[in-house]
């Protein structure tokens, strides 16, 4: 018996021995025989789209970003064939605490070949960074795929002191309201295409003794971010594009006569009791509700609308049937404030910033700018949409991304980006959301406002 | 599930071959000073002995220590020197005084009723008989097995408010509901009673900490002093006061101190419950939030520093009982 054990101890650490051996030698999983050979010159018939990232076989970039499983899955699916046929390993890491490790890993001089940013702030800080290793702008024909295929602020939110930095990975839309096609139809309701008309809605079904709309801005240390999005909203389309670049800029202050006019205008929407909190209880009750709960009363016909960004449909219980026509949910484009501005979108997305300009990094790079990247990821998972205008729109099958990708690629849409992640942190992700919560929990306007104003930093 | 265990088996490996190879190192180091005779034989057992932990402590503790300090005294960026003024922004804004006097509430609070608690209960339990001492004390010590986040959902739930036409979700609300009262307050709202809802989550935790530790003092305490006690003729209440409680004096104290540190570095509980919202932030939380969420490294520098300050004191008091409660045995 003692015996017995010993040997199945040898045999174990030997074992251990061989399979260490084995993981040190290095991780390729043979990716790099039969069509690596082929890439120096022509490549074979089904790898002939790749021709012109050809020459970097045996290479390894590394992406780093804050997209995690199943999310990053996708996009690793979506690459493979590009790995495949030029050879490139791209190797992805994912992080929920991308945002405050990328700058520690670029200060440190050791930063990834590509971020994938969510923030065009943090492009900037990456692009100006005083010590360790800078971003590098990104080479010309990704900046001449962009300004083909995307609407101009695309652009200029990867723009940092004249250089360009990257092109964008996926992009999202928030102009949206959420509402269960079934219990429109039950009631005989109307979707609204006129801001007037919504609001001739809410009051029609304010009058039955239901709330219209629900809402709810919990979301742990970033608790009040729904709340930004609400003003954007209302700011873009209800001021117009000059405003809101000047006004995210801090050229026009949070206490001037045109946001208290808009705050004015949510202060009759989302803060009015008539209208809110359907399926939880007082206005009060949006500041304690998290984000993932609010839109649920929709489906227990407790509430009717709910303005929340594409990416919502997540939050969805399993088995909710997400479609226009007779669905559970479905989303309808949230009607601009005043007609006069166009078609406003807000919306967000990531950039692929690079930190090198090593040959193979700068493939990536390209292949990421042109429509064949945002092609070959849409059919992999739904919940993807991209602001290529020259993205084949077919290729979407989910309801929300179609509601998407219409508006991102439209060319008459104003796109701006989602304000509050444009503004100084502390603002943005500071005393906005802090003072916007308490606006929810019954702070004067007057009071909110300038209370963010407060924390604009002077330097 | 067996292709997982295989593809992570050369990390085990290695990890194995790391950990045999620095016992490997140290035995030998070990063994090769053991063989010095003479006048050098004891500084180099010093540093040996002393010198990679000292190393790591470097390295871990005291470099980062001194690199906050330093940023503590830079703009948000750390590229200019500011002088005092992230300081005098926790002392004079009204947000942060708020915060500073939370956190005074939780220091005071929070770990008396743990402690008492768990006295009480510890009391208590050893008068039980039988199996059922240990099932109380298991269930009471339970939720101490819990992450402070964990708990901090659960008890999200039981605070959980909605208006009293739709259907209860919340433990706390549908209770008050049935005792008579119609309609619930928005418990998180309560200010400035939501702060003691947050720290009742805190005592929830560290009361099975304090009944397991001062139990088992309780327990140390011996026969023959409370068979004295009662012949001289001590009721419960006076034993317990007179006798019970200066017994395990040092014992107190260390639980007392342990969740004194536990609470001035809460964070979870604040950041799950509210993210700090309706005054209910503390230091740990704002360090954290101007850190990491505004990115102004300077304030959140001086946070950090502010709370390591108030914990010095702390753990000097808690290791000068911890030594005399060596010594006195």
């Amino acid at each position: 018996m003692r015996r017995s054990h010993k040997t199945t101890v040898a045999v174990l650490a030997s074992l251990a021995l061989v399979g260490s051996v084995a993981g040190c030698s290095g991780g390729d999983d043979g990716g790099d025989d039969a069509t690596t050979a082929a890439s120096e010159a022509t490549m074979s018939a089904e790898c002939a789209a790749y021709q012109d990232y050809a020459g970097h076989s045996g290479t390894t970039v590394d992406v780093y970003g804050s997209i995690l499983s199943p999310e990053s899955d996708s996009m690793e699916t979506a690459w493979k064939e590009f790995e495949e046929c030029t050879g490139i390993d791209i190797v992805y890491t994912g992080d929920n605490s991308f945002e405050s490790q990328l700058p520690i890993r670029a200060q440190g001089g050791t930063p990834p070949d590509i971020a994938v940013i969510p923030q065009p702030g943090l492009i900037q800080r990456m692009a100006t960074l005083a010590t360790g290793t800078k971003a590098v702008p990104a080479p010309d024909e990704v900046k001449a795929n962009i300004e083909a295929n995307y609407s101009s602020s695309w652009v200029d939110y990867a723009t940092v002191d004249g250089e360009f930095y990257g092109g964008p990975n996926s992009a999202n839309m928030k102009t949206m309201v959420w509402y269960s096609p079934t219990a429109f139809a039950a009631a005989g309701y109307a979707i609204p295409t006129t801001w007037e008309e919504m609001m001739t809605l809410s009051d029609t079904i304010a009058a039955t003794g239901k709330k219209p709309w629900c809402g709810g801005i919990g979301s742990g240390t970033a608790t009040g971010w729904p709340a930004t999005d609400w003003v954007e909203e209302l700011v873009l389309s209800a001021k117009g594009g000059d405003v809101y670049d000047k006004w995210v800029a801090g050229d026009i202050k949070f206490n001037s006569p045109e946001i208290n006019d808009v705050m004015n205008i949510l202060d009759g929407w989302m803060r009015n009791p008539n209208y809110v909190n359907g399926g939880f209880g007082d206005v009060a009750t949006i500041a304690t509700t998290t984000f993932q709960d609010a839109g649920l009363p929709i489906l227990s016909g407790e509430c009717f609308m709910l303005q929340q960004a594409g990416f919502y449909g997540a939050q969805w219980p399993e088995g909710t049937k997400v479609d226009p026509d007779g669905g559970d949910v479905a989303a309808f484009y949230l009607p601009p404030y005043d007609a006069s501005t166009g078609k406003p979108v807000i919306g967000g997305g990531e950039f692929f910033v690079a930190f090198n300009d090593r040959p193979e990094v700068q493939a990536v790079q390209i292949y990421f700018s042109t429509p064949e990247w945002p092609e070959a990821r849409i059919p992999v998972a739904t919940g993807w949409v991209s602001a290529n205008k020259a993205v084949d729109q077919s290729l979407y099958t989910d309801p929300i991304d179609k509601l998407s990708a219409q508006y991102l690629t439209d060319p008459e849409a104003l796109f701006r980006f989602d304000g509050s992640d444009l503004m100084p942190a502390a603002v943005g992700s500071g005393a906005e959301w802090t003072a916007l919560t308490n606006w929810f929990n019954g702070t004067s306007t007057e009071e909110t406002l300038a209370a963010i104003d407060a924390a604009w930093p002077t330097d | 599930m067996t292709e997982v265990l295989l593809d992570s088996l050369p990390k085990f490996a290695t990890m194995l071959q790391m950990l045999v190879g620095f016992f490997a190192i140290i035995g030998i180091l070990i063994f090769a000073v053991g063989l010095i005779r003479g006048r050098a034989q004891r500084p180099l057992a010093i540093i040996v002995l002393l010198g990679p932990s000292l190393l790591l402590v470097t390295v871990g503790l005291v470099f980062p220590a001194i690199r906050t300090i330093i940023l503590s005294f830079k703009n948000s960026s750390s590229t200019d020197w500011v002088g005092f003024d992230n300081y005098g922004f926790i002392f004079t804004n009204p947000g942060q005084q708020r915060v500073l006097l939370n956190t005074l509430c939780w220091i005071i609070i929070a770990p008396i009723i743990s402690t008492a608690l768990g006295l009480v209960l510890s009391v208590i339990a050893d008068q039980m008989k039988g199996k059922a001492e240990a099932i109380a004390k298991s269930l009471i010590f339970l939720p101490m097995a819990i992450s402070f986040v964990g708990a901090s959902v659960i008890w999200n739930l039981v605070y959980a408010y909605r208006d009293p036409q739709y259907e209860q979700t919340g433990l706390f609300s549908q209770m008050v509901m049935w005792f008579g009262v119609d309609n619930p307050p928005n418990w998180i709202l309560m200010e400035p009673w939501n702060n003691f809802f947050l720290m009742m989550i805190m005592i929830w935790v560290e009361t099975g900490f304090a009944l397991v530790v001062l139990s088992a003092s309780i327990k140390a305490i011996p026969k023959d002093v409370m068979e004295a006690a009662t012949l001289d003729g001590a009721s419960g209440p006076r034993q317990f006061v007179f006798v019970t409680v200066p017994m395990i004096r040092g014992t107190l104290i260390v639980v007392y101190t342990t969740i004194l540190i536990a609470v001035l570095k809460v964070f979870d509980i604040v950041q799950t419950m509210t993210g700090g919202n309706f005054n209910t932030s503390v230091v740990a939380n704002e360090m954290y939030n101007q850190t990491f969420v505004q990115f102004n490294v300077g304030r959140g520098s001086a946070l950090a520093v502010v709370l390591f300050v108030a914990v010095i004191p702390l753990i000097y008091y808690n290791i000068r009982q911890l030594r005399r409660e060596r010594s006195e045995r």
